[in-house]
């Protein structure tokens, strides 16, 4: 898995080079036994031969339940964590491998927002000193900085007044703003966005996502946009991947992949998201999936989704489910459009 | 989830009466203040609603509303510290200020709660079997081979498969989804009147989430309990819910039918809420409209409505009075706004902007003037502000 093929993305219609490709992307952590010496004794799966391309100004939603492995994704293409085997390039330069200062350099252009913004800000510093960090770090504070940090609060819709206050004396929203701030101040080409808006209540969390449409349209910035919740990701991206115990199993865009989604497990997850809307509530009709997330120490053979999978279960016959057991699904277009990775994909409309 | 059933249909747009005999809770101006070194947290100012057999009543609002805090003192569950003032009877039993040993019997066999995370409302140390039949066997004489039977016939109800091996698991050996559903089959155990989830299923995923929904209709069927749903999200409630009450700094802002509070919103908190959410079904791309500003403080909170400072509708009666509960479309149908009729037909995209601004900082100790300036100053720049994009 280690040779780069041609990446089974999207045929894209932009003639633009993307900014970030990441080929056959694999990601195992080991488990090790308990006692004195940690023998190796199996590994967890996180990600399994994900590819995917960003081109500049578009988001790409990344989207799965909790264990699918979209996190570990965004940091092992950010490098934070080292790739068991393929590739990500960035500008088509290869990033796996690169010297600490090499990838310093390289971290001026892709930027990271976590999850939890209050454990991301350091309570001990000042809000102003928190978006200066990276600028200092990457000597780029000097003289012109205090206005820059000011111009930044500024930009994400904080006072910039407030600067010398501390993290704890914002509200949530707030907080997650002063991380955008500091991610944008080494004014990056690529922001990872790791669930950005999931601990925020939705009043505030309509806020956020305003803005960061807003900071792509004038910036031209390109999202990798990590989350579980279909309906923020459906907000917010241009395309999508769905990830299902480290595998994409279906990549689209975004209109594409809610009016015609071929996997049994984009499907299921689709219809289990709640509509806030009584009348079509009551009216849906759910794809129920049963059990849960297998164990990505020993993931099933062949089409990991196949032991949750309501097709698998209620229509293939016999011979037909030995090809799921079997045989790996690759990504590719069956007749829909858009890549799906399921021997039997087949469109159904579940909204 | 699939089609709602019968019980519900009967039940959903109850009519209007608010007589004692069909209520089965009936809440009335509930409190609830923690007192803190820096005065006395009112989580809970005035909460009143009645719960009718087979009704489910969704409770939204976001987090620091006092929607948890609600059930907490429904249930006696709060810490001593607490002061919780007004009144909640159970079928004309008053269970406020009742000793321990008194609430012990409501809880479980009249009124079960389920908590948002299931590991920590299961007791590590103990097999999920033991601990259903525990909850048997605190309210009925039963053997302890009874009690595991009907424990194990629980678990299959509640969808566990292999339901007899499972029993003998702890939690930490359940999923998560799987760990909630053993947690329903407890609050199921002794037929409860009435369940009350908070939360049920916030911390599980979406797949799971509708797993653990159908559960908790099927409790709802087997025991013909009515429910109180909790939950901040307002797409759980449009499939679940018969009812809904909005809550928002500690009080009740609108209550409706499920369909009034979707369709016809008559507080602009409402309004906003729907309108900020992303939704699955828009077909267009339009900005979301979110809520510029955050709750208030709920110490030493400024007379007046506490979502002035963040409402577009904001005049300066709003600053002085907070509103009552009013009737509106129907009898049954209230909020709390002094303007909710030019609410009628309104869009959240009339009212709110489609805005990236943030409200401006709270003071660190506002005194109560410079809290005006700042209320004052909020609603200029959402004005001025709002506009820049």
């Amino acid at each position: 898995m280690t040779t780069v093929q041609s990446a089974p993305t999207l045929p894209s219609s932009e003639p633009a080079r993307p900014v970030l490709e990441v080929h056959n992307l694999v990601k195992h952590f080991p488990v090790r036994s308990h006692g004195l010496i940690r023998r190796k004794v199996g590994d967890v799966h996180a990600v399994c031969d994900v590819s995917f391309d960003l081109y500049p100004g578009e988001t790409l939603g990344l989207v799965g339940e909790s264990g699918c492995g979209k996190t570990t994704t965004s940091r092992v293409v950010l490098n934070l964590q080292p790739a068991t085997s393929g590739t990500v390039l960035f500008d088509g330069r290869e990033i796996s491998g690169l010297k600490q200062s090499e990838m310093r350099r390289l971290r001026r252009e892709m930027q990271i927002v976590f999850q939890d913004p209050y454990a991301s800000l350091d309570p001990r510093m000042p809000v102003n000193e928190i978006v200066a960090e990276p600028l200092r770090i990457h000597g780029r504070y000097e003289k012109s900085g205090r206005r820059k940090v000011a111009e930044l609060l500024r930009t994400v819709g904080l006072n910039p007044e407030h600067g010398n206050r501390y993290a704890h004396e914002f509200s949530g929203g707030q907080r997650q703003r002063i991380g955008i701030a500091r991610a944008l101040a080494l004014e990056p080409r690529v922001l990872i966005l790791d669930e950005p808006v999931s601990a925020l209540d939705v009043s505030i969390q309509a806020g956020v996502l305003n803005l960061l449409e807003e900071l792509q349209d004038r910036l031209g910035l390109a999202y990798l946009f990590v989350a579980h919740d279909l309906s923020v990701v459906k907000h917010i991206s241009d395309r999508i991947a769905v990830m299902y115990l480290g595998r994409i199993v279906e990549m689209a865009t975004r209109d594409q992949l809610f009016a015609s989604p071929a996997h049994p497990y984009t499907q299921a997850l689709i219809s289990a998201i709640p509509i806030p809307d009584p009348v079509k509530e009551r009216a849906r009709n759910r794809i129920v999936v049963t059990g849960d997330v297998p164990s990505p120490i020993d993931p099933p053979s062949g089409c990991r989704f196949r032991t949750r999978c309501p097709k698998f279960a209620n229509q293939l016959s016999n011979a037909e489910q030995q090809r799921c057991i079997e045989e790996i699904p690759g990504l590719i277009d069956h007749g829909q459009g858009h890549p799906a990775a399921c021997h039997y994909a087949e469109v159904v409309n579940v909204l | 989830m699939t089609a709602p059933d019968t019980d519900i249909s009967t039940s959903r747009n109850p009519s209007g009466g608010h007589s004692a005999d069909d209520a089965l809770l009936v809440i009335e101006n509930l409190s609830v203040g923690f007192p803190t070194e820096d005065g006395v947290v009112q989580a809970v100012r005035g909460v009143s609603y009645t719960l009718r057999p087979r009704e489910v009543l969704g409770i939204v609002g976001e987090s620091g509303s006092g929607k948890s805090v609600t059930s907490l003192a429904v249930m006696g569950l709060l810490p001593k510290s607490a002061r919780v003032g007004g009144s909640v009877r159970f079928r004309n039993d008053e269970l406020l200020g009742l000793s321990e040993t008194a609430l012990a019997k409501f809880r479980g066999e009249h009124v079960a709660m389920i908590f948002q995370d299931p590991m920590s409302s299961l007791n590590p140390v103990y097999t999920v079997g033991w601990q259903i039949a525990e909850a048997l066997r605190a309210h009925h004489e039963m053997s302890k081979d009874a009690a595991m039977a009907r424990a194990v016939e629980l678990l299959k109800t509640v969808g566990i498969p292999r339901a007899d091996e499972r029993a003998h698991n702890y939690p930490h050996e359940f999923s998560g989804g799987m760990r909630q559903r053993a947690v329903i089959a407890i609050a199921m155990a002794n037929d409860p009147d009435v369940i009350i989830a908070d939360e049920p299923t916030t911390a599980l995923d979406v797949t799971v989430q509708a797993q653990v929904l159908d559960t908790l209709t099927t409790a709802r069927q087997e025991t013909g309990a009515a429910m109180v749903l909790i939950t901040h999200d307002l797409g759980v409630v449009a499939g679940q819910a018969d009812r809904v009450l909005v809550m928002y700094a500690g009080k009740p802002v609108e209550i409706g039918t499920v369909d009034e509070i979707f369709y016809t919103p008559r507080m602009p908190y409402t309004l906003g809420l729907l309108g900020s959410l992303p939704r699955l079904d828009a077909t267009d791309t339009e900005r979301l409209t979110p809520i510029v500003g955050s709750p208030p403080s709920l110490i030493n909170l400024l007379p007046g409505c506490p979502f002035a400072p963040r409402c577009p509708l904001r005049q300066p009666i709003c600053d002085v009075e907070e509103p009552e509960l009013r009737p509106t479309t129907s009898a049954t149908h209230v909020a709390a706004c002094h303007f909710s009729e030019q609410l009628e037909g309104k869009k959240p995209s009339d009212l709110f902007q489609a805005t990236s601004a943030d409200d401006v900082l709270p003071d660190a100790e506002p005194s109560e003037q410079q809290a005006r300036d700042v209320r004052g100053e909020a609603a200029a720049e959402q004005l001025s502000g709002g506009g820049q994009q």
